[in-house]
């Protein structure tokens, strides 16, 4: 009997970032991939240990529980209020805040606003999905026209219902803001774009740039009556064409740290 | 400290500052501005941090973000801007973290005015924000007091890990008065933060701020906590001044300014020969029922005196329990009495022209 030597390597674990628990998300969202892009870049620029996280109101509202760092759950729309007080008192930390369009676009519009005008050196991550889900598929902010959503059942009537926002060409407009780009979780070279992103999203907030914020175009299967694959779909068919993705602001000592 | 000159606003922003407050966040509203204008000019040169938020939402958000990573943090509004703050308040409410409020009331319902008043009370007073949650609410009648009480606010705030309100009004805000400022207590230096404080999860798991217990059954427990915790702080936290009360035939309740004013309607009474006394509840909540009850047990009837329509007259009720009649005098709207109208009122009660709000049923 001959002893075979097996050799094992690790080629794919779960980030330590995370939480060893699986999350209450629905079968083929795409919360979970930006959870697990966000829990990637922490522990590639080993910042889990500094690192403050601020769940949103909305599908995300667990987010606490499944990323390996301190967290707040803030009250609906105020994340960036709240991760505010957090990251003045504690400027070596790194605070993120985690949000959806109903929270960030709709009910914290004021709040998103100001924290992008006071330049303050936090991290958005803004998933955009043109829908509520935890509430079971109402309007958002970003619904796009025509679609269909519980609350607007025979189509968003822009002459009753007004357009979508566009948060990325409105808060690139301000002078505090550093890094404001706006990717999609569609396809796999997507997803590796955006996670290039979220680096340099905490690479502005290390360097103390400004405010900096990244959009991701996201699926809701459930509440947009779609298999995932169809929803992956309907992203690029229906959602690209409405939120370009883009990068709307880079600050010149990102696009220099890159020549370098 | 010698004694010096200061404006009730000003008074207790630094007071805030001497008692290691590390961060303010708040909004222009008159008449508290002038704390808010005493924040943005020392606490940069102390090197601690001053925030003008978009609204007086952001702004109590922002000190629920800040109360969660440890350290001291408060913010200061009046009426209309408290309302907007009910919403963080519950919140912080939910997640145990310590904070200090303090609104300057002014006239109201809606835009109403910028004079003082006492409308505030049963919001502040009774929680005010969604949910089982009660503020320990402190009520100042001069500027050494709102600058005492605010230092105090700080610790109770901590001990109990909760919200403390100081109540005060547009008169105390903008009234100077001779007032000893406390000594200067450093700020929390980032090793003496709370254990639970949001720092950053090394060498320990995460900490996680959060008001949510899906399961009904941990969310009563969690009430449950917050009862318990009431119950600790009536046992220990009941506050209140007295005078003229050994012989007293007639109690006035009053609290804050209008406690101020009825003040100088019993001394005026005294000299008149009746037999009135003044007690002047500081703390709010705990309120001091067990004191009212043996009062109603002394005399032969009360007077609340308050610049609203009756709220704190309720309190009163519960601990009078109808064993006296009570009698009311309020001004509402911004209207403050004036010491000869709390005076014409004592004298109707003594000699029996007075009609009592509530008479006496047992």
């Amino acid at each position: 009997m001959t002893e075979t030597q097996m050799v094992e390597s690790l080629i794919y674990t779960k980030p330590g970032s995370l939480m060893p628990i699986g999350t209450h998300y629905c079968p083929g969202c795409t919360h979970g991939v930006a959870h697990r892009l966000i829990a990637e870049v922490l522990d590639e620029m080993q910042l889990r240990e500094q690192t403050i996280g601020v769940a949103p109101v909305g599908c995300a509202v667990f987010a606490y529980n499944y990323f390996n760092t301190d967290f707040a759950e803030a009250a609906h729309g105020r994340a960036p209020a709240m991760a505010t007080g957090i990251k003045r008192v504690n400027p070596e930390s790194i605070v993120f805040t985690y949000q959806g369009d109903g929270d960030l676009a709709s009910i914290g519009a004021a709040e998103i606003l100001h924290a992008a005008g006071r330049g303050e050196n936090i991290t958005v991550i803004f998933i955009n999905n043109a829908i509520y889900g935890m509430t079971g598929g109402q309007m958002a902010p970003t619904t796009l026209p025509g679609q269909k959503t519980t609350s607007s059942p025979r189509g968003r009537d822009v002459e009753l219902q007004g357009f979508p926002l566009r948060m990325c060409e409105v808060l690139a407009q301000l002078d505090g803001s550093a890094y404001i780009v706006r990717r999609s979780l569609h396809d796999v070279a997507s997803i590796r774009k955006a996670k290039k992103a979220l680096q340099m999203a905490f690479l502005t907030q290390q360097q103390g740039l400004g405010f900096s914020m990244v959009e991701l175009l996201s699926t809701c299967p459930t509440n947009w009556g779609m298999s995932p694959v169809e929803a992956l779909g309907w992203v690029e068919s229906h959602m690209l064409p409405a939120f370009p993705l883009g990068d709307y602001k880079i600050h010149p000592a990102l696009s220099e740290g890159k020549r370098a | 400290m010698p004694k010096e000159l200061w404006e009730g606003n000003r008074a207790f922003a630094e007071a805030a500052i001497r008692a290691g407050c590390q961060a303010y966040f708040g909004y222009p509203i008159t008449p508290q501005t002038e704390a808010l204008e005493h924040m943005a000019l020392r606490m940069p040169e102390l090197g601690r941090v001053f925030v003008q938020a978009e609204s007086e939402v952001a702004a109590i958000n922002m000190v629920y973000g800040a109360a969660s990573a440890g350290v001291r943090v408060m913010t200061s509004s009046s009426s209309p801007g408290a309302s907007l703050m009910m919403e963080g308040l519950s919140y912080i409410a939910g997640s145990e973290v310590p904070v200090v409020v303090v609104d300057v009331m002014r006239g109201g319902p809606g835009l109403g005015n910028i004079a003082p008043s006492q409308g505030d009370y049963n919001q502040i007073v009774k929680g005010g924000g969604h949910g089982d949650y009660r503020p320990i609410v402190l009520a100042p009648a001069t500027v050494q007091e709102l600058v005492d009480l605010t230092v105090l606010a700080f610790d109770l705030a901590e001990k109990y890990r909760g919200i403390v309100i100081v109540l005060t009004d547009g008169n105390l805000g903008q009234m100077m008065e001779p007032t000893e400022m406390p000594p200067m207590q450093p700020v929390r230096k980032m090793g003496e933060r709370p254990a639970w404080a949001l720092v950053g999860a090394k060498g320990r798991p995460p900490n996680i701020v959060t008001s949510i217990y899906i399961d009904p059954v941990e969310e009563e427990i969690f009430n449950r906590k917050l009862v318990g915790r009431q119950a600790e702080i009536e046992a220990a936290e009941i506050r209140f001044r007295e005078t003229d009360l050994e012989d007293a035939e007639i109690a006035i309740v009053a609290f804050g300014t209008a406690g101020r004013i009825a003040q100088s309607a019993v001394k005026a009474a005294r000299e008149e020969g009746i037999r009135v006394g003044l007690l002047r509840p500081i703390s709010l909540n705990p309120y001091p029922y067990e004191r009212v009850r043996q009062l109603s047990e002394q005399v032969r009837s009360l007077l609340v005196v308050e610049m609203n329509a009756g709220q704190m007259l309720m309190d009163v009720r519960l601990g009078v329990e109808g064993r006296v009649p009570i009698h009311f005098y309020g001004r509402m709207g911004g209207v403050v009495p004036m010491p000869d109208e709390v005076l014409d009122e004592i004298r109707k009660i003594a000699t029996g022209n007075a009609v009592p709000v509530v008479q006496r049923s047992r």
